[in-house]
């Protein structure tokens, strides 16, 4: 029912975040992927984290690239600016956007092929620079828009859904978000919302290049057996290392977690996560211990899911160029044009 | 054939040095132009450098011009040979009558020079090895030695070379006595034991008034500090990335706030230049100014966002520093190459704003101008310099600025604006000059969000890929290239003094070799009009000037007239009327080609009056 337009109505008691919004208030215009898409509950989860941490959707620049995941931001908040930009090159549209204006909050959303092929370079620069953004890949190891050819992410020896067996080695993008500095990373599940929507909620809250490989089936291309990125392959082999609750600043932490089990995590923003531990010996703060862990877990053939870094006093690029608190995009003439005087000297200087 | 007698000229001469890259030698040559300006005479100094860090062969020439002709002369009167790899093609390109200075250290058999040319041998080598231990040194003062030489060679000024080493080592007061030593050293042995002054020689006159000696890079970078650029993205190419650097330093100088010692800026070095453009485009969408500094290979890498830019309508600014091309071509050359691919860069029906400064203070002026036309028009601007423009010193009028400007920001619909009910679509043509407005992102919490794509969409932003809407936008975007013409600064026309059916256009660079030779195609007995376009998309006055001569030579810097087959495409002209004068060798054109080419054109064309019997 795609070609309908959503109806505005909704139920008068729908429950309102501390702006007065609704969930409706987050919502984009109606969905034209695949019934049954994994992108669509990353889109409900972006939805829902947006409202519980009371965001103002217009504070939010949503960018993506080329592909079935970068359509998804007209399918969010819609009341947002957004921008489909081209292929592979969304991070450097939101680097520059950020450098314009410190601000807003920048979601910026791509895919496997965006940004483990075509996009690669610009996945790395983004995050070894620390722009401050949420990078989200919605993984499902093939070109859907293009009819099902593996992607970058497809495991090696893999089987694509006419049969074909990938000889290529998989690139992990969480592992390598890991090993450019990316100083917040995570993979989740499409298919697993308690899990992601606190990871995405942390994410936006994190100050810093923060990723979030989300595994997100394709049901036209890629939930077939064979596929190590079908729903039914990362259900039975989800290792999920913690769960996260999202505490926000102004709330009291009211849940109480048995000792040893919980550990809390200071946000720049004031807001806090509670990690509970599903693995004891797991190092949330240690980011070569967790590539170690990333790739021991690889070779049993398991996806490890949850928080799997958070820098502590992470930073970011403005702070690297050491900018100005006001946007760029705010300062007027009398605050960037030094004007006749300052020539007049420069002038002198060059004779 | 007689041997010519020495040249013997003041104030008019062309002095080429040829050096090995990496020796220390071009701030000991650009010190002997600076001192010729210190002495009241113009100069046109020209680098002519290999893509190489150290060792291969590099040139620096310096015309000496009272009359102030600033563009390359074609020629050489004196030769300063200190590189034995180039002494034989050297030798050659002396002019008849001119001078060779060498260093005879090691003693060279006459077949080594031209019975035509004055030899001044100086053993440069043995004085250095004398007063030097260190190597380095020995090296390094040579340069210094022989512009001592020079400058009693020349008769020049000893007290203006004194003063810019003086200058120069401000901030190392060490070295100053040293070199001062050095430069001592030079022009005591001349002095002593060369025929001083030869017949080339600097006279102090009052004709330099108060001109700035400057790169056009540092002047454009400068245009863009006043134009309001606060974000800079780019990757290192030859010959651009002194603009980027140029930038960075005025902004640290100029840019940094007072109180909290905070930048007012942000520069990134990208990846590649896909990023660059990438990231100008995110921040000029996101309402900052930016813009991004490359050359040729830069441009054939940005193509695919240029075309997004022009779609979506995004404004960006690009330098482009023009290198000899196709693919990494003459990197170190200069040529004006890319203006086809710059003016209809990407793909699909694309036309972009291009802008011709001719020296540094247009590349100042037109380097600031170019963030007001992006913002205004919400279109791409390439500000199109070039190598010899970009990394060549000019005497250039000083920079000016009015301090009573404000930015043009354009279109930009506020939040009181949609509050009041303002009607919002982002490609909506309110006002009939296919200018749409635009938000910038985060205005209002309800009103004004627009998705930006690369994708056709309706006049509300809205997605689609039917016809009507399509053809429609695309309509409108002819209609806003149209409204740019009144924007762009306008060509400038100089008529000949006699009524005349030949015209000439030209851009750039190409100027002060234009302005020169107008008075050699004169002096052949010809008139001339001409017409320095300084922008795209034209002005009328373009076709005007056309349609009022018979013919129209277009002289550029590249093989295939792409000025002229812009002209011809864009103004719809009969190609026969428009004969293109080519110079792509990747040196900067002369003078002495021009009028050559031109003159000889006209010749062909001139009616001689056969005799009447009387």
């Amino acid at each position: 029912m795609t070609y309908l337009a959503k109806p505005k109505f909704h139920h008068p008691n729908l429950p309102k975040n501390e702006l007065g919004y609704t969930h409706r208030d987050y919502e984009g215009t109606v969905s034209t992927l695949c019934a049954g898409c994994g992108h669509d509950s990353i889109t409900a989860a972006i939805i829902q984290a947006c409202f519980e941490l009371s965001i103002e959707p217009h504070r939010v620049a949503k960018i993506s690239g080329i592909g079935c995941s970068s359509k998804t931001p007209t399918y969010f908040l819609g009341n947002s600016h957004g921008f489909n930009s081209v292929h592979g090159r969304m991070p450097s549209v939101v680097t520059g956007a950020n450098l314009a204006n410190r601000d807003l909050i920048y979601l910026g959303v791509s895919g496997d092929g965006d940004s483990a092929s075509i996009g690669f370079g610009q996945f790395a620069h983004a995050l070894r620079r620390g722009v401050n953004m949420t990078y989200i890949v919605e993984n499902n190891g093939v070109y859907g828009l293009t009819k099902g050819q593996f992607s970058a992410t497809a495991d090696r020896g893999s089987k694509s859904k006419r049969g074909v067996v990938n000889t290529d080695n998989s690139i992990d993008l969480a592992a390598i978000a890991l090993q450019l500095g990316a100083s917040f990373v995570a993979r989740s599940f499409s298919g697993d919302k308690q899990q992601l929507v606190p990871i995405i909620k942390a994410a936006i809250a994190h100050k810093g290049a923060a990723f979030i490989d989300i595994i997100s089936p394709c049901v036209a291309f890629n939930n077939h057996a064979g596929s190590t990125k079908s729903f039914d392959f990362v259900r039975e082999h989800n290792e999920a290392v913690n769960r996260l609750d999202v505490i926000s600043s102004r709330m009291p932490i009211e849940v109480k977690y048995d000792p040893g089990t919980v550990e809390i995590v200071e946000q720049h923003d004031g807001s806090t996560i509670a990690l509970r531990k599903l693995d004891a010996d797991y190092q949330v703060h240690d980011r070569a211990a967790a590539q170690g862990f990333l790739q021991q877990h690889a070779a049993r053939g398991q996806i490890v899911t949850g928080l799997l870094y958070v820098e502590k006093d992470a930073d970011d690029l403005h702070s690297s160029l050491d900018t100005v608190d006001t946007p760029l995009n705010a300062l007027n003439e009398k605050e960037l044009c030094p004007g006749q005087a300052a020539l007049d000297k420069f002038n002198a200087s060059m004779r | 054939m007689p041997t010519p007698s020495p040249i013997s000229r003041v104030n008019d001469f062309v002095i080429r040095f040829a050096n090995v890259n990496g020796s220390g030698s071009a701030s000991a040559n650009e010190m002997f132009a600076r001192a010729i300006i210190r002495m009241g005479v113009p100069v046109a100094p020209r680098n002519i450098f290999p893509s190489n860090i150290q060792g291969l062969p590099t040139w620096y020439e310096v015309r000496v011009t009272e009359a102030g002709h600033l563009g390359a002369r074609g020629g050489i009167d004196m030769m300063v040979a200190m590189n034995p790899q180039t002494f034989d093609k050297d030798i050659a390109g002396i002019e008849p009558g001119g001078y060779v200075f060498y260093d005879s250290t090691k003693e060279l058999p006459a077949s080594k020079f031209r019975p035509d040319i004055n030899v001044i041998g100086m053993p440069l080598t043995a004085i250095c090895n004398r007063e030097y231990t260190d190597p380095r040194q020995r090296q390094l003062f040579k340069n210094i030695i022989y512009i001592g030489a020079l400058s009693a060679l020349l008769d020049m000024d000893l007290k203006a070379v004194e003063q810019l080493i003086g200058e120069q080592y401000k901030s190392k007061p060490k070295l100053i006595e040293p070199n001062v030593k050095a430069l001592h050293i030079g022009r005591d042995y001349a002095v002593l034991n060369l025929a001083c002054p030869i017949g080339l020689r600097v006279r102090k006159a009052d004709k330099v008034g108060d001109r700035i000696f400057i790169e056009g890079n540092n002047a454009a970078a400068l245009g863009a500090v006043y134009g309001g650029a606060t974000v800079c993205a780019w990757y290192p190419i030859t010959p651009s990335s002194g603009l980027a650097d140029a930038f960075t330093k005025h902004c640290e100088k100029l840019r940094v706030d007072p109180e909290t010692k905070k930048a007012k800026y942000a520069i990134v070095q990208a990846e590649d230049e896909l990023s660059s453009i990438g990231m100008v485009i995110g921040a000029s969408w996101n309402g900052a100014r930016a813009f991004t500094a490359t050359s040729g290979p830069g441009i054939s890498l940005m193509q695919e966002f240029i075309g997004l830019a022009y779609f979506a309508e995004i404004p960006a600014v690009i330098f482009d520093v023009q290198r000899a091309g196709p693919s990494t071509g003459m990197p170190t050359r200069t040529q004006q190459c890319d203006i086809i691919s710059c003016a209809y860069a990407s793909h699909g029906d694309t036309k972009h704003v291009l802008l011709f400064p001719e020296n540094p203070a247009e590349s100042f002026e037109f380097g600031a101008v170019a963030f007001d036309l992006a913002d205004r028009l919400q279109t791409p601007v390439f500000v199109m310099l070039d190598l010899d423009i970009g990394m060549n010193h000019h005497l250039s009028r000083p920079l000016t600025w009015d301090d009573s400007k404000k930015f043009d920001r354009g279109k930009v619909m506020t939040a009181e604006e949609l509050d009041a009910g303002r009607d919002f679509g982002r490609y909506l043509d309110v006002d009939g000059d296919g200018i749409p407005y635009r938000t910038y992102p985060g205005t209002h919490p309800t009103k004004g969000s627009f998705f930006t794509r690369g994708t056709s969409r309706d006049r509300y932003a809205k997605y689609t890929e039917e016809g009507a809407p399509y053809v429609d936008n695309m309509q409108r975007l002819v209609r806003k290239f149209d409204t740019a013409k009144d924007m762009v600064p306008r060509p400038l026309q100089a008529n000949s003094a006699k009524a005349t059916k030949y015209g000439v256009i030209y851009v750039g660079s190409t100027a002060p070799a234009m302005d020169e030779a107008i008075h050699m195609i004169e002096g052949r007995g010809h008139a001339i009009d001409r017409m320095r376009v300084r922008a795209f998309p034209f002005h009328s006055s373009v076709n005007s000037f056309v349609a009022d001569h018979d013919f129209v030579f277009v002289v550029e810097q590249n093989r295939d007239a792409q000025l002229r087959s812009l002209i011809v495409n864009e103004c719809g002209i009969d190609p026969v009327r428009l004969v293109p004068i080519l110079h792509y060798d990747g040196t900067p054109i002369t003078a002495r080609f021009i009028a050559k080419a031109i003159g000889d054109h006209l010749d062909q064309l001139k009616v001689t009056p056969m005799k009447v019997n009387s």
